[in-house]
């Protein structure tokens, strides 16, 4: 799982909620500059977490339903899920090293 | 021989800061570029450039940005992600980061400017949560629904364009009876059937609890009040420049942004200013290259003594 998953409305559950690992999902979508700018620092992240977190990508503009669910107003926003439960969340483009934190925090 | 880490320090990589450095690492200036959060700057959250010229077809403003940042690495440019918290005034000017001081022989602030917000109960507790200054991040999330833009120049005008893509109804709320922005934005908005233009109008307040319910309005001839029900604020009101940094040491104007001459001098020797973040007529990518350029010759030219 080197490269982040893309997930979608109709296996986020399966793939997030019930993932073994904890998992990061960078809710982002193709018109959205800030997105593009951090999607290589979650790409990053996915190769040098490989094994530990889930990285996946989820693409708002064509699910709507977690977006809503989960209450996200702006994008880029990035979760971090672990036994289903959202343990932090980033919304905005950020620095790695501010991702990074989140994520070690999560593991 | 030189005492400083530096030649050149640019600090904000939007396009005045990509290009002069460009022109600095053309010079064969030692040049470092400085960027607190994401090389483009405000152009990152353009959809489509259409007024820069040689994209007959327009591009992106990501693509834009990327492209001039590889162009300036490609002479030798220098990237570094850090937040400038304070300045020194030199020579050599220090600058100082989170975790380092640095010394540069000249310096050009590139820092740009943010979106300015309205100063209104509720925007700050909001942002975010229905409250957003990035149409093209946070459009899809509306699909179908009803929101309101505010204002009434070229970036209002292009984000409600963008925003029928998405949106069931656009409220376009102006204080004025007239928009500012260009005329063929300003056709293309009266020709939007999903765009209701409410003149005179301004934002008293905006309401909800968790998210944006209701935006309170005001009109400034006959004093009336109302509530529109939006789930959506999209604030387009100008813009301010982010010079907190220099922390006076540099001369700026009554709404902070920085003096220059013709050769993009500050009143401090060595100290240049480019892009939005200076006292000028029109903030755009086309004058901020100019500006780049200019800044990165003036300031080769005091360090070689040419001045």
């Amino acid at each position: 799982m080197a490269e982040p998953l893309q997930v979608s409305d109709a296996d986020f559950e399966q793939e997030i909620l019930k993932a073994d690992l904890p998992a990061m999902v960078d809710f982002w979508a193709a018109w959205c500059g800030p997105c593009r700018a951090i999607a290589p620092v979650v790409e990053e992240l996915a190769r040098d977490y490989q094994g530990k977190v889930k990285v996946a990508k989820m693409n708002v503009d064509e699910n709507a339903k977690t977006p809503a669910k989960y209450g996200i107003r702006a994008i880029p926003t990035l979760i971090i899920f672990k036994g289903g439960q959202v343990v932090e969340q980033i919304t905005g483009a950020v620095s790695r090293n501010i991702i990074e934190s989140a994520l070690k925090k999560a593991l | 021989m030189t005492a400083w880490d530096y030649d050149l320090i640019i600090v904000g990589g939007g396009p005045a800061g990509l290009t002069a450095g460009l022109y600095a690492g053309r010079a064969r200036l030692k040049t470092l570029l400085l960027e607190k959060l994401i090389h483009g700057g405000q152009v990152m959250t353009t959809d489509l450039v259409e007024n820069y010229p040689g994209f007959p077809e327009g591009i992106s403003g990501f693509e834009l940005s990327d492209r001039m940042r590889r162009q300036a690495e490609r002479f030798g440019l220098e990237f570094q992600n850090a937040t400038v918290q304070g300045l020194k005034v030199g020579p050599p000017h220090e600058l100082t980061l989170e975790d380092r001081e640095l010394t540069a022989g000249a310096l050009i602030i590139a820092s740009g400017a943010r979106y300015r917000r309205l100063g209104v109960p509720g925007e700050d507790e909001l942002t975010g949560k229905g409250v957003s200054f990035c149409a093209t991040c946070d459009g899809a999330l509306y699909r179908d629904q009803e929101i309101a833009v505010v204002g009434g120049g070229d970036t209002a005008l292009t984000d409600a364009l963008f925003l029928t893509r998405f949106a069931a109804k656009i409220h376009l709320l102006h204080r004025r009876d007239a928009f500012r922005g260009a005329k063929i934005l300003q056709e293309r908005i009266l020709a939007q059937e999903k765009v209701q233009i409410h003149w005179d109008t301004v934002v008293t307040a905006i309401q909800g609890t968790q998210a944006v319910e209701a935006v309170q309005l005001q009109n400034v001839k006959t004093g009336e009040l109302a509530s529109l029900p939006v789930t959506g604020v999209f604030i387009f009101v100008g813009v301010t420049p982010n010079t907190d940094w220099l922390q006076g040491r540099v001369p700026v104007d009554d709404g902070g942004f920085v003096f220059t001459d013709d050769h993009m001098a500050t009143a401090i020797p060595g100290i240049f200013a480019a892009g939005d973040v200076r006292h000028k007529l029109l903030r755009q990518i086309s004058t901020a290259v100019g500006d780049g350029a200019t800044a990165a010759f003036a300031a080769e030219n005091y360090l070689t003594g040419n001045h």
